[in-house]
């Protein structure tokens, strides 16, 4: 099962190595990890999905809040959340495909960002669960090179 | 006041009530060394090894109760620091670890002595810092100090590149500590207590198990009334020795837990239908097989540490507060519980498999003269230990009256950490006796502070009991590895067949040091050569010869459940 935790963080160097060495020391698994600045410059804010059971998300979130660096740990899965995720999607298609890709891109609401003889460069943004779907479609196309932000996420209202 | 980065870094630490500082010099950190020189609030004792140096700091803070302070150089001179701020940190110590480092704008070039020890301390450390700017290092001493004594208490190790000791800066102490990021729970959730109260007085077969963090949170006083107050029985894990008085003829003491835990108690966290965990976390050498641990107990869990509830077993009234914070609102509402055929129980236990070893009148037994020493210094003598089989017949048969007394290395356990931490302790403790109890094997570890006893005239004993064996290890290979004794021996073989010669001779090895050395291996020579050592006007060395192959029991394999012990003498 994921969770995905907001975790408000001071912006000092050293503190993502501190939470990411957590994650190994512990082995906890993490699905993806973002990072930023927040409206405040002297707070990060790291969007963690972890991957796990009740106890062991129950773990993680105390062990973050040991953390001396760590201001605050949200879960927000057990809040009402918006979350999206960017993916950047090289598809090795020639220009008799490509037209079939633009299609794609067009019903998720993707854009095309890069277009040369052998490739086509997508840039896509949604949920999780949206990107998959796109991801899953564009296989059989054969995917050349793939990057993904990993999810940000922010409680409704 | 302008004033360079080394004087503003001693400032800062007279202000935090430093007296002493275990130290080794080294290339960057000359400056410092330099500013200490004709420091006169601040005792320098220059140990050996830096390793020796974190061990000491500890044993300082384990005895006194305040922050231990050392200082190495940097790259090797911080590395051999890691051990020692490692057993600090599994064992809740409040300590000070400042590291010189390389100048700020050679980090990262594999300059000359240069290693990353903020990277390489982060995961031993309660957090660190690497300062980068001259005027920061006040406001990191004070949050170093703060961070590392309150809450559950633990190492903050601080790196100082040498042009941040040799920059200079306004020195202004901060008053107080702001970080929104760190604020300890000290006080109790009142809720919790009337649970937990509730589930006391409903209670028919409970069991006190307390630990460490009655020793660190300074709530000895409360835990005897909680226990008397009640009439619930205790027992104690290594940590907690000298928690609660031991003396094994008080109805309501149990003696120590877990894997050379006494039957009784052992038995008594078994079949218990409430644990009341105080300051404890519920380790595996306390818990045995953990499935099959306390089945049938609901759990009351004391910590001031919420990472520390539910990791190990799932507990059903969290108590998260200072444990002398919430014994003490626990203490407004306590009753003595009607437990009486629970108690018949535990005694009749506590009857039939009493702490027992095989006597003998022509070999040392070591449990003898760890009862002999129990009895000699009344059970009030700062105890450190080094790791192994001394360490564990120190810890069933020394009878512990009193907190901060007993020094061991208990969750990382740390072969060398007994010598340096008793030098430590007496260095903060003058007026009392200090006595490391150590293996033949373990003394050898950091033996080299037998010189730094000597030059700061450091009034320590040590007794050595010597069976030439690395003893625990022997132990585990004739009970779980058919008598396969690989590499334990710690005497000269020819042919397998002893020389009967000891390597090495430590009363030659004591008195090449300075230190008073006499070796015995009758019976009838234990009290007085313990009285002669302890008499002698100086640091002294007794090696004690001893039965070679005996083992530490009772003991729980592991693996095994609480009930599932080997070994006892019933």
């Amino acid at each position: 099962m994921n969770y995905t935790l907001s975790v408000l963080v001071e912006n000092h160097f050293g503190v993502l190595a501190r939470v990411s060495g957590l994650f190994s020391a512990r082995g906890f698994n993490i699905s993806s990890l973002a990072v930023a600045e927040t409206e405040d410059p002297t707070v990060s804010v790291m969007t963690i999905v972890v991957d796990g059971d009740e106890r062991i998300l129950d773990q993680v979130k105390k062990q973050l809040n040991k953390l001396i660096d760590v201001i605050k740990v949200k879960d927000l899965s057990e809040q009402d959340h918006l979350s999206r995720e960017l993916a950047l999607v090289k598809v090795g298609v020639d220009s008799q495909k490509r037209r079939e890709i633009i299609e794609i891109a067009d019903v998720f609401k993707g854009r095309v960002v890069d277009i040369s003889h052998e490739t086509i460069t997508l840039e896509l943004t949604g949920d999780t669960k949206k990107i998959d779907a796109v991801v899953d479609l564009l296989k059989a196309y054969g995917i050349k090179e793939m990057a993904r932000t990993g999810k940000v996420a922010l409680v409704r209202g | 006041m302008i004033l360079n980065g080394s004087r503003i870094l001693i400032e800062s630490l007279k202000k935090e009530g430093v007296d002493t500082i275990f130290g080794y010099p080294g290339g960057v950190v000359i400056p410092l060394f330099d500013e200490l020189y004709d420091e006169k609030e601040i005792n320098l004792i220059h140990v050996r090894h830096e390793q020796g140096a974190a061990h000491a700091a500890d044993g300082y803070a384990r005895a006194s109760g305040k922050v231990g302070v050392c200082l190495a150089t940097s790259g090797p001179g911080a590395t051999n620091l890691v051990t020692g701020i490692a057993t600090a940190y599994m064992d809740s110590i409040p300590m000070v670890a400042l590291t010189g480092q390389v100048v700020s704008s050679m980090i990262g070039s594999d300059a000359f002595q240069e290693a990353d020890i903020t990277g390489i301390t982060r995961p031993i450390t309660k957090h660190n810092y690497l300062v980068k700017d001259t005027k920061d290092l006040a406001r990191i001493v004070k949050e170093a100090f703060y961070v590392a004594s309150t809450g559950r208490p633990g190492p903050v190790l601080i790196d100082l590149p040498k042009d941040v000791l040799t920059g200079k800066a306004e020195f202004l102490y901060p008053e107080k500590v702001e970080m929104r990021s760190y604020n300890p729970k000290v006080k109790p959730h009142q809720g919790q207590i009337k649970k937990a109260l509730g589930l006391i007085a409903e209670a028919k077969k409970p069991i006190i198990y307390f630990g460490g963090g009655v020793i660190l949170s300074g709530a000895a006083k409360e835990l005897i009334e909680l226990v008397r107050k009640t009439g619930i029985p205790c027992t104690s894990t290594m940590m907690g020795l000298g928690g609660y008085p031991a003396d094994l003829a008080d109805p309501l003491y149990l003696g120590m837990l877990g894997m050379h835990g006494t039957v009784f108690a052992n038995y008594a966290v078994h079949h218990a239908d409430l644990i009341i965990a105080i300051g404890a976390r519920f380790d595996d050498r306390v818990t045995g097989r953990i499935d099959e641990f306390a089945h049938n107990a609901r759990i009351i869990h004391i910590d001031i540490d919420p990472t520390s509830i539910s990791k190990n077993v799932v507990v059903d009234v969290p108590i998260v507060g200072d444990v002398k914070e919430v014994l003490k609102e626990m203490l407004k509402d306590i009753k003595l519980v009607s437990i009486k055929p629970w108690l018949d129980q535990v005694q009749e236990w506590k009857k039939a498999n009493a702490m027992a070893y095989q006597k003998s009148e022509t070999e040392i037994k070591p449990q003898y003269v760890i009862e002999k020493l129990s009895e000699i210094t009344k059970g009030d003598a700062i105890i450190a230990t080094e790791v192994g089989q001394h360490q564990m017949w120190t810890a069933q048969y020394y009878q512990f009256k009193n907190p901060r007394k007993w020094l061991s290395s208990g969750g990382l356990g740390t072969m060398g950490f007994g010598l340096p931490a008793s030098i430590g302790a007496k260095v903060a403790m003058k007026d009392e006796l200090v006595i490391t109890v150590a293996g033949d094997g373990s003394i050898q570890m950091n033996i080299q502070e037998l010189a730094t006893a000597i030059s700061h005239d450091i009034n320590i004993k040590v007794i050595i009991l010597d069976n030439a064996y690395l003893g625990m290890v022997r132990q585990w290979q004739e009970l779980f590895f058919k008598k396969r004794y690989s590499a334990v021996l710690l005497e000269k073989h020819v042919n397998n067949k002893s020389t009967g010669k000891y390597y090495p001779d430590f009363v030659k090895i004591a008195e090449a040091y300075g230190f008073w050395g006499k070796r015995i291996s009758k019976p009838e020579e234990v009290e007085k050569a313990i009285r002669e050592m302890i008499a002698y006007p100086g640091p002294a060395l007794l090696d004690v010869l001893i039965c070679k192959e005996e083992n530490v029991f009772p003991m729980v394999p592991a693996g095994a459940n609480l009930t599932q012990m080997i070994g006892g003498l019933a």
